[in-house]
């Protein structure tokens, strides 16, 4: 599996309130939410977001309540895949549960602009920014986990084992 | 490479000779629990899945606790629609109002969770189990749901710092000051994704409710689980309350920690988490002159049979303070009923403090004593977030039961040293 996309950059700390505010979690509906996705923190997300585009942001991105509307917002947003040098626990785990995926990098960050282009390949966990000419390594997901994000979350992954 | 305890539980439930820091696994779990607020998005997720029964109707627990007994129509809907489904799958630990508790007082006291298991629940306060040896970690309700299907879950194998305690604590002293002088040490992220390992000749001076309150803390700095050594306390402890098998698992000697923290228990003093992070702690004589409206004994943390006799001891032949109310909550009807039974109630109810039945209650603002607009409270509870307790313009004080029953004695917070002066 591999995501392309452009660069879209966030700094630490970015919370969960944030990403989906509380007033919208009157609905659970993905194109919903995804209507709202970061508007607290950047109004112009909406605009610029295309399909396959990749948050990249610095330590701690996800953190405050567990909320799993949060990675639901950015996923039904069109990203492809977060990367960050942090995430706060339980949004890593509600980002792989209902199959956004995610990775940890500590120097893509830094060495990466906003609007640079970006291409991850799952498999052997490797990012690569296009416009710099720069290959980073991460740790690859494992087969069954790449399979929970293939299926769309973990129900669909347990859903389509059970078969 | 060497394992940690919580890495060594992971490999063994993961079918892995060994793992490492990093390394991400599907895991058999030996227990998913769910309490009243998050089992029914669970079940919603669960319902999904087009499945018809549950991995093993033993294997989950579903504790109302949060607001109950039900405090309001939407909590009593809340609850119908877990108990229905309790039924339906014929799960046998959903605890009902006189039969339930605080989940994480009730599940050690029924013998459910024992040294080696791999526990996950749908409540981030999980992670108190690690208190008997057992891997316990706080999850989504998605994760609950799948857990309730397949018996499994996944994780990642956490890194972990080692805590050596050595000495013995000094009176007045128990596992919440240590945790909370641990907590104001490394902050709230300080732990982050890591487990926190507790080890070193200090243990055998801490009970298993002071491990039960330290390791029920490992959340608030960030911490995936926090795992006490196991001894013969703890074993003793097992025994007694669990038919199940269990399993002991130590570290290696060569095994890696990322740091490690020497703690002298015998210099920790009374120490108190001022509003509103867990991390701002003060200790005994830098309290100041703080005015209190509330004090609050019980919850998942403190709200255990030694705590009751903590508070007690304080309180016997003194008199909470006019301006304060003193609700006391034992964790579960076994605490409540010992309690009674070693005259406890009569103490507390002679100082002018209020008994409830068994709740999280006022601990997560939810009901049985909530905080009005610039009030204060002294808790033995574990979050003193902005508006924890009730409005966002009050203050919560986290604190040990000798300290919140002094507190409640004299109407300020308070170290019990300061009421043996006067
Ligand atoms: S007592 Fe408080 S912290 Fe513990 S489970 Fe209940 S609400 Fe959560």
């Amino acid at each position: 599996m591999i995501a392309r996309g452009k660069a879209i950059k966030y700094g630490n700390n970015v919370d969960t309130d944030v990403i989906i505010p509380a007033r919208y979690l009157n609905s659970s509906d993905p194109a919903e939410l995804a209507a709202h996705c970061m508007e607290d923190i950047d109004a112009g997300f909406r605009e610029k977001v295309e399909p396959g585009d990749i948050i990249v942001a610095a330590r701690n991105f996800g953190c405050g309540s567990s909320r799993e509307h949060a990675p639901i917002a950015i996923k039904a947003s069109g990203i492809s895949c977060v990367v960050a040098k942090t995430f706060a626990r339980i949004f890593y785990r509600n980002s792989i549960n209902t199959g956004l995926p995610i990775l940890e990098c500590e120097e893509l960050y830094d060495e990466t602009d906003e609007g640079d282009r970006l291409e991850i390949d799952f498999d052997s966990g490797e990012i690569r920014n296009i416009t710099k000419g720069k290959v980073f390594g991460t740790q690859p997901f494992p087969g069954f986990m790449q399979e929970i994000i293939e299926n769309d979350g973990l129900v669909g992954y347990i859903k389509n084992q059970m078969k | 490479m060497g394992m940690t305890m919580t890495q060594k539980i992971l490999a063994a439930h993961a079918g892995l000779e060994s793992v490492k820091p990093g390394q991400l696994i599907m895991s058999d779990v030996d227990m998913v629990l769910g309490n009243d607020i998050t089992s029914p998005v669970a079940v919603n997720e669960f319902k999904k899945l087009g499945i018809s029964k549950v991995f093993d109707k033993e294997k989950i627990a579903i504790v109302p606790d949060h607001f109950c007994p039900n405090k309001d129509i939407k909590s009593a809907e809340q609850v119908k629609y877990i108990r229905e489904f309790s039924k339906e799958m014929g799960i046998v630990n959903f605890f009902e109002v006189g039969q339930m508790g605080i989940e994480h007082a009730l599940l050690p006291e029924k013998g459910l969770v024992v040294a080696g298991d791999v526990v996950i629940g749908a409540d981030s306060h999980t992670c108190t189990y690690g208190a008997l040896g057992a891997f316990s970690t706080g999850v989504g309700s998605t994760d609950m749901a799948c857990g309730m299907a397949t018996g499994k879950a996944w994780f990642k194998v956490p890194e972990a710092i080692r805590f050596e305690l050595r000495g013995k604590p000094a009176r007045w002293v128990s596992g919440k000051d240590i945790i909370l002088h641990i907590i104001g040490m490394i902050g709230v992220d300080g732990a982050l994704y890591k487990s926190m390992e507790f080890t070193g000749s200090g243990l055998s001076s801490l009970s298993i409710d002071d491990r039960f309150t330290m390791a029920n803390m490992a959340i608030e700095a960030g911490g995936k689980n926090g795992i006490f050594e196991v001894d013969e306390k703890t074993i003793e402890y097992i025994r007694e309350h669990s038919d199940k098998s269990f399993k002991v698992y130590e570290a290696d000697a060569d095994a890696e920690y990322t740091e490690t923290h020497i703690i002298e228990l015998d210099k920790i003093k009374p120490t108190v988490s001022f509003p509103h992070l867990p991390d701002n702690t003060r200790v005994e004589g830098k309290f100041g002159d703080v005015r209190i409206d509330q004090v609050v004994i019980g919850s998942c943390t403190n709200g255990r049979m030694e705590d009751m006799r903590m508070a007690a001891e304080i309180l016997k032949g003194r008199k909470v303070h006019p301006d304060v109310r003193c609700i006391i909550i034992p964790a579960t009807q076994k605490i409540w009923r010992q309690a009674m039974n070693e005259g406890l109630f009569d103490i507390f109810i002679e100082s002018g403090a209020a008994i409830s039945t068994p709740t999280c209650g006022p601990c997560l603002g939810g009901h049985m004593g909530i905080l009005a607009k610039g009030e204060r409270a002294v808790a033995t509870t574990n979050r003193n977030f902005v508006g924890r307790m009730g409005h966002p313009g009050s203050e919560v004080y986290l604190a040990s039961p000798y300290v919140a029953a002094a507190s409640a004695v004299t109407g300020r917070v308070s170290s019990p040293a300061e009421l043996e002066e006067v």
